[in-house]
């Protein structure tokens, strides 16, 4: 089963991915990658919105059957919205982690800092894709 | 290096994700742990048992070997193929394992933990040799629990030549038939089988099996079905330093008749009158939890009359809230409130008398 790294997108080391949106607004949520190893999502808590949080801050927690996670902010900003769907549908963390099971919106404090994060290729490499 | 089962090449095949199970390379998940847990509580699912170990048991005085060997009392299986449940402790009253234990026609079966194996020979050789009996482990068998509500049609269906003897079954007996062993057991709270075999047969039956409409399910759905059913796991529940007492398994110990020696035996007899008088002991009990996250092993629990540790925590996928075994005071009573430390805040959880979840049904108040 080969992982999915869509190549419109950006990623961070610890499993989120970045789309940056025609308003500046950057949508994270968590890789294919991230949500196969979790396996079968059954929580998720996500920010409040309005929130200001640093890079690499604690954003949130993913659980799945098996394990716990925490879900931090890729960059730094201020959380515009959440996903209130993964409330009830969590399943769509797994369904679809690129779509419908989106975490939050974060405006950028610094968009430069988008600059230094990985494309699908360097990502690919770091999870030996 | 990792170990693999006869069946290793079919969980690939059925795109079973592998992990690390105990030194072995077993499947955790075949795509979705929930829709598997279900296929079991609905339908009926197989797993891969085969790093259990069964050991043959040979010798005038094995039923003696086993008195002084396990906490229960093999006197009470009066029929061939009639099994029991039962810790074997160690001097100081710890759990060395669980195990499983069939009266057969050589004399006995006993099937224990894969992760245990190499520390529960090691354990039992002197106790054979003193009794002058043979132990023959059977790693030339694989193993495949059958489980669900349609496990046992299905299992037939899969093995036409032992339907017979399969519908024949009580439940907890096991009886072989050639090198093949059916026993009515399981790990699940379902009906269903767990069914040894030459590993060369293994691929064929497990096949078959999926051609009867089983699905594959792997250790994760293992862990949800056991905990909803309430049973214990080693390495969880107990350990060489838990007694049997603390961790639910006082209906394993025969204490009658009062002259049976079995190891640990004093220990637990002394803990057991410690219990009788409110002595500071932790007990087992269940928890079910609604509120945010999911209950975890390891968390801290705080009662009123002391703190106790949650052994086994999951989310239940027959229940749709978290569900945990836990290890509290003695004066925690099913019914109360007691506090969780779920990631660094306290919730309130319920005590309940366990079993959650029997034949797809749940069971507590």
């Amino acid at each position: 089963m080969s992982t999915h790294i869509p190549s419109d997108l950006k990623y961070v080391a610890s499993h989120e991915w970045l789309r940056v949106e025609a308003d500046g607004s950057v949508t994270v949520g968590i890789t294919d990658h991230a949500q196969s190893l979790l396996g079968d999502v059954v929580f998720v808590e996500v920010p409040k919105v309005g929130a200001q949080l640093a890079a690499d801050e604690q954003a949130g927690v993913v659980e799945s059957v098996k394990s716990a996670s925490d879900v931090y902010a890729p960059i730094a900003g201020e959380i515009l919205a959440v996903n209130e769907s993964l409330a009830d549908a969590t399943e769509s963390v797994n369904t679809d982690p690129y779509g419908a099971g989106w975490f939050f919106k974060i405006k950028p404090a610094n968009p430069a800092d988008l600059d230094g994060l990985m494309d699908a290729a360097a990502y690919g490499k770091e999870i030996g894709a | 290096m990792a170990q693999r089962t006869p069946l290793f090449d079919a969980h690939l095949a059925a795109n079973g994700k592998i992990v690390d199970f105990a030194g072995w390379e077993m499947p955790i998940n075949y795509g979705s742990q929930i829709k598997e847990h279900e296929a079991v509580r609905g339908d009926a699912g197989m797993f891969d048992v085969s790093h259990m170990t069964a050991v043959d048991v040979r010798g005038e005085r094995a039923t003696e070997f086993f008195q002084k060997l396990i906490g229960n009392d093999v006197a009470k299986l009066g029929f061939e193929g009639k099994a029991l449940y039962s810790g074997m402790l160690n001097e100081a009253g710890g759990v060395i394992d669980d195990l499983i234990v069939y009266k057969t026609s050589w004399g006995y079966r006993v099937v224990v933990n894969a992760g245990t194996t190499d520390k529960d020979l090691a354990w039992m050789a002197p106790i054979a040799e003193s009794f002058h009996v043979e132990l023959t482990p059977r790693r030339d068998l694989a193993m495949i629990a059958v489980q669900g509500p349609n496990a046992i049609a299905k299992a037939q269906a899969a093995r036409p030549a032992a339907a017979e003897l399969i519908a024949g079954l009580q439940v907890f007996q096991g009886l072989p038939m050639g090198d093949w062993f059916f026993a009515r057991t399981g790990y699940t709270g379902e009906d269903g089988l767990e069914i040894s075999m030459p590993a060369a047969e293994a691929i064929p039956f497990w096949n078959a099996l999926i051609a009867a409409g089983v699905a594959p399910a792997g250790l994760g759905a293992r862990d949800t079905l056991r905990l909803e059913a309430g049973m214990n796991l080693y390495g969880n529940e107990m350990d060489d330093n838990t007694s049997p007492l603390a961790a639910g398994m006082g209906w394993t110990i025969a204490w009658e008749p009062a002259s049976r020696d079995f190891v640990g035996r004093s220990v637990v007899e002394k803990e057991k009158a410690a219990r009788a008088a409110g002595g500071a002991l932790l007990k087992q009990v269940g928890l079910v939890y609604e509120g945010k996250g999911v209950l975890r092993g390891h968390m801290k629990v705080v009662a009123e009359s002391g703190e106790g540790e949650i052994t086994s925590g999951t989310f239940s996928p027959s229940l749709q809230v978290s569900i945990a075994m836990a290890r509290v005071p003695l004066a925690v009573k099913v019914g109360d409130t007691v506090q969780v430390d779920v990631r660094g805040t306290l919730q309130p959880a319920r005590v309940v008398k366990m079993p959650f979840v029997r034949n797809g049904k749940k069971v507590y108040e």
